[in-house]
């Protein structure tokens, strides 16, 4: 029903599972961490907050229960990375996810998978299932006395905010996935109470990586500040869409000539929550230091009215809004407001601006990633396609809608 | 409701909490599993569950309300999701969703008279490159045209539609 998504070669189909894990059962734990330290490795979920100091400090914690938690709630518009990888590389994550509760002496592992891929639970059950029967989860991992370690699939119930690290764990523990306020951050305040890790699935994957090939390896590829390759979840208007592995720092002009996306008017990098860069910025490089993503890359063709993007972004976040707190709770309608006002060519410019400052302040105010990102869309269409949104007659589409 | 029908959902709640525990983080497990099985989670056994792990019904009223994949009120038996996201509407949802509501004669937030369909927006199903996307139950669907729906409504009526109603007789 679904064909094969997977564009050219990926690192991890040449990594055979279990290499990595006995690589690390052979070294002292604080030895794994520096290796990650040294490969400079950042969380592929978007955020890019350094690996190994989240791991450390989870590690520091003085408690006997500790949890490892697989962030595979996947729901950034545009991304599909983490389904292939659990499709397709289930063991490396499981993997990772046991390298980490070595290093942090965790005993238990959750993976938090979203409702919209419970097809996926029977393949994943029957990869733990594999790993118990061949000893590497359970107890005494590779014959180690006293590294216990299992892990256990939760289902999500269709949230996007669950992805929210802090919403997860309130997911978990059996409430409504509303952020909680940070700190208390999970890594000592986490599910149940207790010091806790969440990774997004191609982290997990990554590790595994860098512990069969060296930290050298892993950072011989990308920038300075953003090392190494990452997956990229290609969608909209060009000739090759799917899952490619780039290095770190590709340029938006790269990117799209790769994946046949030449001609674009605009790269939406990083999802609902990230940038619109226009195809005059397109030599701006894809890193943490420039434009980041967890992996999404939504390309628009010539012909896409950038209002109906900026408005579908919208109805996204005011149906995702926990409704906790106000800058993202009446923030995002009235931002939705406005693109119907521009639609109907109803828009005064003082009246955009006033859009675009309470833009601003929902990034400052609003308590979690979801409202501190969801005008970002709306701002840069704002910005760089005036000449577009401005003074439209009528109600609706000037340059078509199709591609 | 029967007097007889309300303890025999009583047991099996019980069951339920026996098999997934009654602590606080069990409570979506449960729900979940009681949404697979009945299509909903009516009041009577937010109730029950409420009693079953100590708390107060309206704190698992709350977690009901707050996900789109429990519902307080009945819905079909096979749910369709339609992805409304961009790539997805780039791809020509609209057009998928139009004839989705020919074929079954209702609108998006509706269940068929019979109780076999329901028809719902989604976001982001995670299948972009491949859209437009939907989800029967948890049976995904891409590249969907609307010359297809006819074909995925009578494969569910028909195929896995056996499975679901014998899942169902067997509760
Ligand atoms: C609204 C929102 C949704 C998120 N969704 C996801 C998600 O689906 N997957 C993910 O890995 N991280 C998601 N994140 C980021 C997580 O909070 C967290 O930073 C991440 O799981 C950490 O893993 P990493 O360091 O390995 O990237 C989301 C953040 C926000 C604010
Ligand atoms: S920013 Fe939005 S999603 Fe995040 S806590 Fe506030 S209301 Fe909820
Ligand atoms: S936009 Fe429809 S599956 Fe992602």
């Amino acid at each position: 029903m679904t064909s094969p998504t997977t564009m050219g070669k990926l690192t991890f189909d040449a990594v055979s599972p279990g290499v990595g894990l006995k690589a690390a059962l052979a070294q002292p734990a604080a030895a794994v961490l520096d290796r990650i330290a040294a490969s400079g490795l950042r969380g592929r979920g978007g955020a890019g907050f350094p690996t190994s100091v989240k791991w450390s400090m989870a590690a520091e914690a003085d408690e006997a229960d500790k949890y490892v938690v697989c962030n595979a709630d996947e729901g950034e518009p545009g991304t599909f990375k983490d389904r292939v990888i659990l499709s397709e590389f289930a063991d490396l994550v499981f993997e990772g996810m046991t390298i980490a509760a070595r290093v942090i002496a965790a005993r238990k592992g959750i993976v938090y998978l979203r409702a919209e891929y419970s097809y996926l639970r029977r393949h994943l059950e029957s990869a733990l299932a594999s790993r118990r029967e061949e000893g590497l989860l359970g107890k005494r991992i590779g014959g180690k006395e006293g590294f216990d370690f299992d892990i256990e699939i939760h289902m999500g119930s269709g949230s996007y905010v669950c992805g929210e690290e802090t919403a997860l764990i309130e997911s978990l523990e059996g409430h409504r996935g509303e952020p909680r306020n940070r700190p208390p951050f999970p890594i000592d305040t986490g599910y149940l109470g207790h010091p806790t890790i969440v990774n997004n699935v191609e982290t997990f994957a990554w590790v595994v990586c860098i512990l069969e090939k060296g930290a050298e390896w892993f950072k011989s590829h990308g920038t300075v500040k953003s090392t190494g390759h990452k997956l990229f979840s290609v969608s909209g208007d060009c000739s090759r869409p799917g899952v490619y592995e780039f290095p770190m720092g590709i340029t938006v002009a790269e990117l799209l000539e790769e994946v046949g996306g030449q001609g674009a008017k605009a790269v939406q990098v990083g999802g609902a929550s990230g940038q619109c860069v226009p195809a005059s910025q397109s030599d701006r490089t894809i890193a943490y230091e420039d434009v980041p993503t967890g992996g999404s890359i939504i390309i628009f063709g010539p012909k896409r009215d950038m209002l109906e993007v900026a408005r579908n972004f919208l109805e996204f976040f005011v149906d995702e809004s926990c409704g906790q707190c106000t800058p993202c709770r009446e923030g995002v309608p009235k931002l939705l407001e406005g693109v119907q006002m521009l639609q109907q060519g109803a828009c005064s410019m003082a009246y955009l601006k006033e859009l675009c400052s309470l833009g601003e302040t929902m990034r400052l105010a609003s308590k979690c990633g979801l409202g501190q990102s969801a005008p970002n869309a709306f701002v840069s269409i704002a910005r760089d396609f005036q000449d577009e949104i401005l003074g439209r007659t009528g109600f609706g589409r000037r340059n078509g809608s199709d591609g | 409701m029967l007097l007889t029908e309300r303890e025999r959902l009583r047991e099996e709640l019980i069951a339920l909490a026996d098999q997934f525990g009654r602590q606080r983080s069990s409570l979506m497990p449960i729900l979940q599993e009681v949404e697979r099985r009945h299509f909903r989670i009516s009041e009577y056994c937010m109730q029950v569950i409420a009693d079953l792990l100590d708390l107060h019904p309206v704190e698992v009223h709350s977690v009901v309300s707050f996900y789109s994949f429990l519902d307080e009120s009945p819905r079909g038996q096979f749910v369709i999701r339609l992805c409304r996201t961009i790539t997805c509407e780039m791809a020509g949802k609209d057009h998928v969703a139009r004839q989705l509501e020919n074929d079954l004669g209702i609108t998006f937030g509706q269940t068929t008279p019979d109780g076999k369909f329901t028809l719902q927006w989604a976001n982001c199903l995670g299948m972009c490159d491949q859209g437009p996307a939907l989800l029967v139950n948890d049976q995904i669907f891409t590249r969907v045209t609307p010359e297809r729906v006819h074909g995925i409504l009578q494969e569910c009526r028909q195929t896995f539609g056996v499975h679901a109603v014998a899942g169902a007789k067997e509760r």
